[in-house]
């Protein structure tokens, strides 16, 4: 019996030993570069020291919650998450919902070729990196020779410092993220919307409902789980922060409002080199990120919902 | 069908609104490159909208005589080539072993790489463990610490494990192993889900800059991106500018325009020939991940 089962085990491997072989180099990938980072995450309770390893260092004062006492005594970090959830917040507010609107925009185009051609267009910002993105916007909004002022001017309105007034910049930020991601957001939404069941359109079609009592009634409820798995992924991203974009749009005007936490983490650790203090504000952060993660998630759960585990 | 007249119109005003997306989202683009070929008077004399103003291409032979930028384009070019072919190497690997129902430790790899999504260590534990290793100012480390996806990998997963199992059977049949399927059966069938990984790769690292601005502090691995982060911020320190007649600040605009352009043409040209193929390869991770 047991001879039958170790000779089995032993054909087994014989016949698929080569896929273990092609797993080493990825799974070595993720536990180098993924899991044992996560070994230095302690010194966030300890006094970094650079000649001892992280497991030789003192711990810190408090026991060992002396950085995250730092962080939350530190008005730099304070406004990094005031910032943080506040862009992100907007970023929900307005970015969530666009490429919905897009999505049921583009649906209802009634000329094939065109609505490819819309599609391809306005997929392309997804595309250009932030400081491309940044670059463009910096000349089309610049004070005094953009396209945008000059034409501002022309129409007798005086110039607007778009991204050298903190306010200005914060709907700038939001709108330049619109433009970058709008086109490619649609693309989840229009994949949903085909597979909404065609017998449902002309069942509303016979009962006299119209382009807008479909939408309504027969897109929005087809769309309903794909937006709620998308929802309860940003919520669960509202602490988190990207880097790429506040970094490449932001000036030294705007720090107050484009500092977010992750431009503070850069800051502070590889520029100020203060490693366990920006340590502690990453570990919080991620914490965070993954609390409120399965928080939203058991949130639409309860109230019907698929999730997203 | 007939269609009422409100309908009609109800088309034409959608029409309507595409058009504007449409024009919204090429407009600044071709606003930066008609400033790129423009004179520096027209340009500050406020004259140059979509069509550029006295044609003429000096501000590119300025950039292209800048030995640092073109450097610059021509190593973050085998950059990106390096890095896409070792992402999708590594892709495959880490994908294809997953859809064998029995492979034995399956579970426990899926757990091991989709913990990664959900939780890192953040960019100081990651930066410490490159300095031990050696790897902070060395050019590997804008391939390696950031070369697997996982999103990719579920989403070629995915692809891969919608090929019938019964192709796989009859090539076991015909004694054929797992590697020689790979090569044989699946990756001749997923050519397109693996031309939409490769896009994606490809645009990562072209776009891509964090790392190098976080991990890597020798000027010349500079990726193109930070190096257009550097002069689009800093009027003065371009190096173009400082040259002897560059100096006049319309000049210095045209050279700014000129070099998102010569960052940004790639992706233009790249990105009608793989378009087709992407929104397959995108949705499908969608539905499945």
């Amino acid at each position: 019996m047991s001879n039958s089962k170790v000779s089995k085990t032993l054909s087994y491997f014989k016949r698929y030993w080569i896929l273990y072989v092609m797993l080493l180099l990825p799974v070595a990938f993720f536990i180098i570069f993924r899991y044992i980072p996560m070994g230095y995450i302690q010194i966030a309770f300890k006094n970094y020291s650079i000649v001892k390893s992280p497991w030789e260092m003192e711990w810190a004062d408090n026991h060992g919650f002396q950085y995250f006492i730092q962080a939350f005594s530190n008005r730099d970090f304070l406004y990094a998450i005031r910032n943080t959830l506040m862009l992100n917040f907007l970023d929900l507010l307005f970015g969530f919902p666009a490429p919905i609107i897009l999505a049921l925009i583009l649906n209802e185009l009634a000329f094939k070729r065109f609505k490819r051609f819309t599609q391809t267009v306005v997929y392309l910002p997804h595309f250009l990196s932030w400081i491309i993105i940044s670059g463009m916007a910096l000349q089309l909004f610049a004070p005094t020779n953009g396209l945008i002022n000059i034409m501002l001017n022309r129409m007798g309105f005086p110039s607007i410092p778009f991204l050298n007034d903190p306010v200005y910049w914060v709907v700038m930020y939001v709108l330049l993220g619109i433009w970058q991601s709008v086109g490619w957001n649609t693309i989840i939404y229009l994949a949903a919307i085909a597979g909404i069941n065609p017998e449902l359109y002309e069942a509303a079609s016979v009962d006299g409902a119209g382009r807008f009592r479909k939408i309504w009634h027969v897109t929005l409820p087809g769309l309903r789980p794909t937006i709620i798995v998308l929802l309860i992924l940003s919520l669960g991203h509202i602490l988190s922060s990207e880097f790429d974009r506040p970094y490449a749009l932001s000036n030294k005007l705007v720090t107050e409002v484009s500092n977010v936490i992750s431009i503070f983490v850069y800051n502070y650790g590889i520029r100020g080199l203060q490693f366990s203090l920006s340590t502690a504000v990453g570990l919080f952060q991620s914490v965070v990120c993954v609390i409120f993660l399965f928080a939203a998630n058991a949130l639409a759960k309860k109230t019907g919902e698929r999730g997203i585990w | 069908m007939v269609k009422s007249r409100s309908t009609r119109i109800g088309d034409w005003v959608i029409v309507f609104i595409c058009v504007i997306a449409i024009l919204v989202c090429l407009l600044p683009v071709l606003n930066i490159a008609a400033r790129s070929l423009s004179t520096a008077e027209a340009l500050i004399r406020n004259e140059v909208f979509l069509w550029p103003k006295g044609f003429n291409f000096s501000a590119y032979e300025t950039v292209l005589s800048d030995s640092k930028y073109t450097w610059s384009l021509a190593w973050t070019a085998i950059l990106t080539v390096i890095c896409t072919i070792w992402s999708l190497f590594m892709t495959i690997l880490c994908a294809y072993p997953l859809i064998y129902d029995n492979l034995k430790g399956k579970k426990f790899i899926i757990a091991l790489i989709l913990f990664t999504m959900y939780f890192n260590a953040g960019t100081i534990p990651t930066y410490l463990l490159l300095k031990e290793l050696h790897l902070l100012n060395n050019p590997l480390v804008l391939i390696i610490p950031n070369c697997i996806s996982v999103f990719y990998v579920i989403i070629l997963r995915s692809f891969l494990y919608g090929i019938p199992e019964s192709l796989r059977e009859s090539a076991e049949l015909d004694g054929a192993g797992p590697l020689r399927i790979l090569v044989n059966v699946y990756l001749p069938l997923s050519t397109p889900v693996l031309a939409t990984l490769a896009l994606f790769y490809a645009v990562g690292r072209w776009n891509g800059f964090t790392d190098a601005l976080l991990y890597m502090s020798d000027r010349k691995y500079y990726p193109i991106q930070l190096l257009l982060y550097n002069i689009l911020n800093s009027i003065n320190s371009i190096e173009v500018a400082t040259q002897e007649g560059f100096t006049t600040p319309g000049l210095s605009e045209t050279i700014k325009s000129a070099t998102v352009m010569f960052a940004t043409v790639p992706i233009l040209i790249v990105y009608p020939w793989l378009q087709r193929y992407f929104i397959s390869g995108v949705t499908l991770g969608a539905v499945k991940g």
